[in-house]
């Protein structure tokens, strides 16, 4: 095809182009490019931008695609400076490369901590704007017109004087050879036609609405292998032995290894795999093996709480004289808070594909973590984490699971890969192995001993906190400050209720845990927006003061301007204090986590003893909201997510072994429990901040807030409903 | 071999009778847009079309799905309204589930070309979202009925 010709002579030229100046095209400010400059794939405008000759933008998102949509965000970022043609821009996943791709602060390439566009904001509208600068720069050498006088709209260089216009494609190869601006120029906020508008849609939709888009599931590929691993029932189990017998004699099984995990069932298809696993059987040692139940370990962390076991609690936030401060119980209030472990219960269960090579290995998954994976597997297979090739596909949703420190799925893939060299191995989990499979949000308790003041405010604050550590043994240790996992308190910390209150006295106890904990959407606030939340909402009614009017006073104490922004704009889309049907009640709570601060008013109704929640009036300050629509969706979504696990999610652990593996077992929110969401977003200057996780955790609270208005009983314990 | 009739194609299949049809989807056919969530049909992600009728294909085994016209994603009339009204309403997050979702609500309309919100919620409530789509995907429905949101 003649097309295909031009576009690779083009290709060529840009590469030449590139040489010619060498290091000097970093566009976007990554000052590593230099040392990759050698690279086949390096390119004219810069790591995260490509321009073909025939018009088409491709944006290089480094943050993954796992739901969350922030990769239509990147492109507009690119686009807006620009000044592209929205429906010419596409999006690609980067490789795994941790010199060009490391997002600020991490010093690492992954998606999480809701930071995509805040880390991107800048980088990306520079890309964009100095990938501009390049194209008028070389319309004006090839038009002879002075560059000030060029503009560019919708993908579309013009000079008005003499007439002449031409889009990106035809210029990629002079624009390809001019040295970028080291500052490129960007838009004032007054100039965005892209940025904040509905115009932004998922880039994604068609693909994902067609079957088409491919997910790790789908990778098929000539002599692929499938791989089922039969796991330990218990956490910290290993294989004892195991009689294959039956298992090599189902059609399609081709081997039967054993890999640190467990044991591997490898097969010509998934079918064969799964049925390979039925038949295989483990005897498995337990001796170093959880055995408790994990109502066992809640009333542990119980007796912890409330120092009927004894543990070396980590102060984190201390103020004023604690000692005589609760000595009056006429104005005390004592609230506990036990809150399940979690799965995170994706769609699409963990899986990953592995080639092990002479050197090296290719993955190709969903990838969220790419450097922490390549140096997990480096590590594994003794090569240098570059020798780890990665290819990101989109991932079936996440919420964390897929972004583990110790990458044990994609681990456990080439686990079998390495067995099977040569060809690749697609390890497929089924739905109960990746609910079985731990990595859970870490079963927690908190405690509170909260002093009023005559008026019934706090006047003295005592909490305890016992939760698993989430960042022990990962990379991130370093947030552990003397014995305090900030992810573990955080929300507790630092919130405005406690800066409100003039004695604090607040620590908390990190269990070592047998069950796997991860971080789960939206992290420590997933537990302490509820704690604190349902904690004010006590308090206010034990103060006999409205809970919007309690909040309000609170936060102008503690000067939380977000806070009393969206409280007050919630209050009036949701109509509050206004009267409301019989045997429904409105609850309010109001979370601050990733930069963003979202109020939620929920209208809340028992029905057969379940609650029924019917609509939702969020409202977020997220800085500038680069893709509204977008933050829309993960505020409806967020709320779906938190609306779930509180009324459902709870791991059951029984003798050691996780009871409920599958949907039938792990409740889940369906369409007839769904309530409808209304966001409202706050207008705003500020550098944009996070989306993804901030509408999770409010409206648990929302929830327990409204039933304390219904039935003036506070909720002690989650799930909501008991199974 | 047995012969199953997908997308309109009369096609040999080599998978043993008992073979859950997701897998020769999938694995045999190259199927790849109905997914595999749960196995046990409670999520809905497998959805396909059984002689117009929605039904889980990792419960349904080759044998069932004998001298039935299997219907997947991928051969869905082509721009099916439902698609259209899901890209304008920006439905997809992770996207996993939505051919499962489409599929659902595609024999929804099939039969009841203006439904009611209890028979949405009758169609859809077992095609589970963990993204929690669920507004939009109401609302895209609707849409592609042309009945008032």
């Amino acid at each position: 095809m003649s097309g295909h010709e031009r576009i690779g002579a083009s290709r060529r030229e840009l590469l030449i182009g590139a040489l010619l100046v060498g290091g000097t095209l970093v566009v976007g400010g990554t000052p590593a490019l230099a040392a990759v400059a050698d690279e086949a794939d390096f390119v004219a405008f810069g790591p995260f931008v490509r321009i073909a000759p025939d018009d088409s933008v491709t944006v290089i998102a480094k943050f993954s695609e796992l739901g969350q949509g922030a990769q239509s965000g990147l492109a507009a970022l690119v686009a807006e400076e620009l000044d592209a043609d929205w429906s010419k821009v596409s999006v690609e996943n980067a490789a795994a490369d941790v010199k060009l791709y490391a997002r600020g602060g991490f010093g690492i390439q992954l998606t999480g901590g809701s930071g995509s566009i805040t880390d991107s904001w800048d980088q990306l509208r520079k890309a964009g704007a100095a990938a501009r600068a390049m194209f008028v720069s070389a319309a004006a050498a090839e038009w002879g017109v002075p560059a000030a006088e060029i503009t560019v709209e919708n993908g579309i260089l013009s000079h008005a004087g003499s007439g002449k216009h031409s889009g990106f494609g035809r210029l990629v190869a002079a624009a390809a050879k001019v040295t970028p601006p080291a500052e490129p120029k960007l838009k004032p906020a007054s100039a965005y036609k892209l940025i904040g508008t509905n115009r932004v849609t998922r880039l994604d939709a068609r693909a994902k609405s067609t079957g088409t888009a491919r997910f790790t599931q789908d990778v098929q590929s000539p002599g692929m292998l499938i791989a089922v691993v039969a796991h330990s029932p218990r956490f910290g189990g290993t294989v004892a032995s195991f009689d294959d017998k039956a298992a090599r004699k189902v059609a399609g099984v081709v081997d039967v290894v054993q890999i640190p995990s467990g044991v591997a069932v490898v097969a010509s298809n998934t079918h064969a795999a799964i049925a390979g696993r039925d038949a295989l059987v483990v005897q498995w040692n337990d001796d170093k093996a959880e055995k408790r139940s994990s109502g066992a370990i809640a009333e542990q962390y119980r007796a912890m709480a409330h120092g009927t076991e004894a543990v070396q609690w980590a102060p984190f936030d201390q103020r004023g004289d604690a000692a005589k401060a609760f000595d009056d119980p006429a104005r005390t209030l004592d609230i506990d808070m036990t809150q399940p472990f979690l799965a995170h219960a994706s769609m699409e269960p963990m899986n990953c594909v592995a080639l092990v090579k002479e050197k090296g290995a290719k993955l190709t998954f969903g990838c969220q973590s790419q450097t922490m994976d390549q140096n997990v597997i480096a590590a594994l297979l003794g090569c240098d984490p570059s020798d780890v090739e990665i290819e990101t596909l989109p991932a079936g949703g996440s919420f964390g699971r897929r972004s583990v420190a110790t990458a044990d799925y994609q681990k456990e893939a080439v686990e079998v890969a390495r067995r099977m060299k040569g060809r690749p191995v697609k390890l497929v989990w089924t739905r109960e192995d990746d609910m079985g499979g731990g990595y859970y949000r870490p079963l927690t308790h908190h405690r509170a001993r909260v002093a009023v003041d005559a008026a019934g405010y706090p006047s003295a604050w005592e909490h305890r906190i016992v939760t698993a550590s989430l960042m022990r043994g990962t990379p991130f240790e370093m947030v552990i400050k003397d014995g305090v996992d900030s992810t573990g308190v955080e929300g507790v910390q630092g919130s405005p209720y406690l800066k409100a209150t003039p004695v604090v006295d607040a620590r908390a106890f990190h269990p070592e845990t047998k069950v796997p904990v991860m971080w789960l959407r939206s992290v420590g606030a997933t537990h302490t927006a509820m704690m604190m939340e349902h904690a004010i909402d006590q308090l206010a009614h034990r103060a006999k003061v409205d809970p919007v009017a309690y909040r309000r006073a609170l936060y102008a104490k503690a000067k939380a301007e977000s806070h009393l922004a969206v409280l007050d704009l919630a209050a009036q889309k949701a109509g509050w204090g206004k009267p409301i049907e019989k045997g429904w009640a409105r609850g309010v709570a109001v979370h601050e986590c990733f930069g963003s601060t979202v109020a939620n008013i929920a209208e809340v109704s028992l029905v057969n003893g379940e609650p029924r929640v019917r609509r939702v009036v969020v409202a977020i300050d997220c800085g500038i909201a680069v893709a509204p629509d977008q933050v829309r969706a993960q505020m409806e979504g967020g709320i779906m997510y938190g609306l779930s696990y509180t009324l459902f999610g709870d791991v059951k652990i029984e003798d050691g072994i996780v009871q409920n593996r599958n949907f039938d077992g792990y409740r889940v929110l369906r369409l007839e429990e769904a309530p409808i969401v209304e966001v409202h977003i706050l207008p705003s200057t500020r550098t944009p901040a996070g989306a993804g996780e901030p509408g999770t955790p409010v409206i648990g609270p929302a929830v327990a807030n409204a039933l304390l208005a219904l039935t003036g009983k506070p909720t002690t314990a989650l799930p909501l409903v008991k199974a | 071999m047995t012969k199953l009739n997908i997308n309109g194609k009369d096609r040999e299949i080599s998978a043993a009778a008992d073979t859950p049809l997701l897998w020769v989807l999938r694995d045999e056919m190259g199927l790849t847009g109905t997914k595999f969530g749960c196995g046990i049909a409670q999520c809905g992600a497998c959805t396909v079309h059984a002689d117009g009728e929605a039904i889980r294909s990792c419960v349904t085994t080759v044998e069932m799905a004998q001298g039935m016209r299997i219907t997947t994603i991928e051969g869905l009339e082509a721009k099916h309204p439902l698609q259209a009204a899901w890209e304008r309403h920006n439905v997809p997050q992770c996207g996993y589930c939505q051919s499962g979702q489409i599929m659902s609500a595609a024999a929804l309309l099939a039969t009841k070309p203006k439904p009611n919100d209890a028979e949405i919620v009758e169609a859809m409530n077992g095609n589970i979202c963990r993204c929690g789509c669920y507004n939009r995907i109401v609302a895209a429905i609707k849409d592609a009925a042309g009945v008032a949101a």
